[in-house]
């Protein structure tokens, strides 16, 4: 039986006795003060310190494997963990490159020895990870990075530039794809290199509202071990369409962040006494139903892995091809859906901050400098964290790949329309 | 009705737009952001020079007596360099306010000042304009509402997304006017200070989709300028209709400020709505267009974006510009 019927939103026993243990133990140990921004020292040894309480308590990756820390808790349940997470307003997950994007990669595309040496450390903070990407010449057009990795004994030396890497200031670690071929898509291999080696340079970003979010690598002929090739060696590009399927979809942006955040704009709406201006009332009326509409979605998605992963009953006998099953398989199977829900969860989070601050009017603009580029959605009563959370939110259509990549994915690839010139 | 610039407001916009690219003007932001007001206070006396700080001043008190046209050229011109201080203030506002409100003691003693260039002024007017933006580094701060007109006491700072906005809270000093006349006046400083804000907004917005163009004809990839995609194309050209459609608004509220104070309320509260939409859809899509190169601050779009947040939603909000148009149109202001 699945937690969540077809037309039932019932949660079973189990999941209602998860959400209340997680509600609780949030109750009881998340600061009341928030912690001091993440990309100061202060605020890097702060949130480390987060994590490893949420591990202890083993709150800290509940979908995983219990041999790694988690608790192998379903699918469902992990949207229960998120939804109570930021209802709570808890600290931002400083490793959330690593435990949302490398993680699921891991888990596909990684060794045995990878995940036992990794996982552990990543579920503690013991070491954070930054995602290492996007070069000067090579954002959307990926394939087109330059950055190489040459064969040395008993590894590579990696070489080039990366940019705009989230973290990459105060994390440990990266990931990243490297040229090991002249083939564009199957020249490229995925590697783990240790961001304090030798030959490695950051140089820190300052974003739009002040914080330093991001920062570009240099890198000089740093060594990285044959242990930390994930996948095959030529084979990168295929494992990072792996990653981005995670970071497109529900995992890195999971819908609680936007429940949370429409159930706050509500009360400043209501605080504010605004009700009388008809746009603006309608404007927060469809973010609230855009932010039910992406939580439902994912129950149903969610509900539907839990099943997929259930070996199925042979179908009746006739009924194997039902149309209508068929279509919605082939949307959901095609591995290219995360593109919708990338395109969902960026433009209402936009949306939702954008009425938030029309509601604050002139005192929209005061406070909250620094939008941290991990930043949580604001509060009800307070002006800074809606224009943290509103700097934040406009980022959200450009990374993890541009929403105008996105939609030519759905329109090729999820609904069949003729490839385009690229 | 003319609502296209004339040949000699076309000249003026040349003139002032030659002033300001010379000035350096990122620059003279910076400082003035980081308490270095000295350079921007330099530059303000440009502009008195080139007859902008006079322009809704009366020949009497030493101004140029323009008509508002001209004032949405200049604020235009002014948004498209982001210059930092108090424009829609200092040249639209006070200078109204205070004309309007008709004695002739505060006129003498500020009108020529403000004219000439040797006085920036600022106001609050709670609560459309909360704070006074600047008060610390202006010569001349008031605070008014719908009875009363004061000198406002500079208090404490609060930050703008807009780090050139220098926010202060003002307590109130000094009474300066009191009576049946405030109200009209302090009316007309709204108005006036809604459209020099709405120009600004239009003039940003134009900066943006110049310099999202240029950029989208620079940046290449998978093997062409992304200006190439259609994607990128559709959305830059939505914002060249937004901004062109803004701008007979705005020209139709200036006109409405001089001759037609029946129509006022609504034709202004038209422009603001227009214009900020207008330019927020610019800089929406000028960060979009840029990628992750416009979220980094050094790439210089923020000075623009961030004026374009934060007057997007001062000198009244777009819900209180709506709501005038509203009761204008039901109350049958329909010419
Ligand atoms: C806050 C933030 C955090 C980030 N964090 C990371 C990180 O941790 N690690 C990392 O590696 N990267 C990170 N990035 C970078 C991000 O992945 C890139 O910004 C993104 O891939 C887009 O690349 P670009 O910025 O070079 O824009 P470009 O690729 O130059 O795109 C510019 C514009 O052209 C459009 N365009 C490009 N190609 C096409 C096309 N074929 N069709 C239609 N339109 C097109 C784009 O949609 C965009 O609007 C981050 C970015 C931001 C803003």
């Amino acid at each position: 039986m699945s937690p969540v019927g077809t037309m039932n939103l019932d949660l079973d026993h189990e999941t209602r006795a998860f959400r209340a243990e997680v509600r609780s133990w949030l109750a009881a140990n998340v600061p009341t003060a928030p912690l001091p921004p993440v990309d100061t020292p202060e605020g890097d040894r702060a949130h480390r310190a987060w994590e490893r309480r949420l591990a202890a308590a083993g709150l800290s990756v509940v979908s995983w494997p219990t041999a790694y820390g988690g608790r192998d808790v379903s699918p469902l349940q992990w949207l229960i963990f998120e939804e109570e997470y930021h209802r709570a307003r808890a600290p931002v997950r400083i490793n959330q490159n690593g435990l949302f994007l490398l993680a699921p990669t891991l888990f596909t595309h990684g060794t045995a020895e990878q995940r036992a040496r990794l996982l552990p450390r990543m579920a503690r903070a013991d070491d954070v990870w930054a995602q290492a990407w996007s070069e000067p010449e090579a954002g959307s057009d990926l394939a087109g990075i330059r950055s190489r990795a040459v064969r040395t004994d008993g590894g590579w030396l990696l070489s080039g530039q990366k940019t705009w890497s989230t973290r990459a200031a105060q994390a440990d670690h990266a990931f990243g794809l490297f040229r090991t071929g002249v083939d564009r898509h199957r020249g490229l291999t995925y590697l783990m290199f240790d961001l304090r080696a030798a030959g490695v340079t950051v140089r820190p970003i300052q974003q739009v509202g002040g914080a330093t979010g991001f920062a570009e690598i240099f890198l000089d002929q740093v060594f990285v071990p044959d242990a930390d090739v994930l996948g095959a060696v030529d084979q990168g590009w295929t494992v990072a369409m792996s990653t981005a399927g995670h970071e497109r979809g529900l995992s890195l942006r999971s819908p609680g962040r936007f429940t949370a955040a429409a159930q706050r704009l509500v009360r400043l709406w209501c605080q504010a006494g605004t009700h009388t201006d008809p746009a603006l009332s309608d404007r927060v009326v469809a973010g609230w139903i855009a932010a039910r509409a992406y939580q439902l979605h994912s129950y149903g998605t969610a509900t539907q892995e839990a099943a997929d992963r259930t070996p199925e009953p042979p179908p009746p006998p006739g009924r194997a091809d039902r149309p209508a099953q068929a279509g919605a398989t082939a949307l959901r199977g095609s591995g290219h859906a995360a593109s919708m829900t990338k395109v969902f969860w960026s433009e209402l989070d936009v949306a939702l901050h954008e009425v938030a601050l029309d509601l604050l009017g002139p005192h929209a603009e005061t406070g909250g400098l620094r939008a941290d580029s991990a930043g949580r959605a604001g509060d009800a009563g307070g002006a800074d964290a809606w224009l943290d959370g509103y700097l934040f939110s406009l980022a959200g259509p450009i990374y993890a790949g541009t929403n105008e990549i996105q939609r030519t994915v759905i329109a090729e690839r999820v609904l069949g329309l003729p490839r385009g010139r690229r | 009705m003319k609502l296209t610039p004339s040949a000699e407001q076309e000249q003026f916009a040349a003139a002032l737009h030659a002033m300001l690219t010379e000035a350096d003007i990122p620059t003279v932001a910076r400082q003035w952001a980081a308490d270095d007001p000295a350079p921007g206070q330099v530059l303000w006396r440009r502009l008195a020079e080139l007859g902008v700080t006079g322009l809704a001043v009366p020949a009497r008190w030493g101004g140029l007596a323009a008509h508002p046209a001209d004032l949405v050229v200049a604020c235009e011109e002014l948004g498209h360099h982001a210059l930092p201080g108090p424009a829609a203030e200092s040249i639209a506002a006070l200078p109204m306010l205070l004309t309007t409100l008709g004695d002739d003691a505060l006129c003498e003693t500020w009108l020529p000042r403000l004219a000439n260039g040797e006085v920036i002024g600022t106001l609050a007017v709670p609560p459309h304009v909360p704070y006074a933006t600047d008060a610390d580094v202006v010569s001349l701060v008031l605070r008014a509402d719908e009875q009363t007109l004061r000198l406002g006491v500079p208090g404490p700072r609060r930050r703008s997304v807009d780090d050139t906005r220098r926010l202060v809270e003002v307590a109130d000093g000094a009474l300066l006017a009191t009576g049946p006349a405030v109200g009209p006046a302090v009316g007309h400083a709204l108005n006036a200070g809604a459209l020099a804000c709405a120009a600004q907004l239009l003039g940003a917005g134009h900066a943006l989709l110049e310099t999202t163009l240029r950029y989208a004809g620079q940046r290449t990839q998978f093997g062409q300028p992304i200006g190439q995609f259609q994607a990128v194309k559709h959305q830059l050209a939505d914002v060249a209709i937004g901004l062109e459609f803004a701008r007979p608004l705005l020209y139709a509220a200036a006109v409405a400020l001089a001759d037609h104070p029946t129509t006022t309320a609504r034709d202004v509260s038209a422009a603001k709505v227009a214009c900020a939409d207008a330019a927020q859809r610019a800089a929406r899509t000028a960060l979009q267009v840029h990628g992750a190169i416009g979220y980094a601050r050094e790439s210089g779009l923020g000075s623009w974006l961030t004026r374009i947040w934060a007057l997007a939603r001062t000198w009244g909000t777009q819900s209180w510009h709506r709501e005038r148009i509203r009761t204008a149109l039901a109350t049958g202001a329909l010419t």
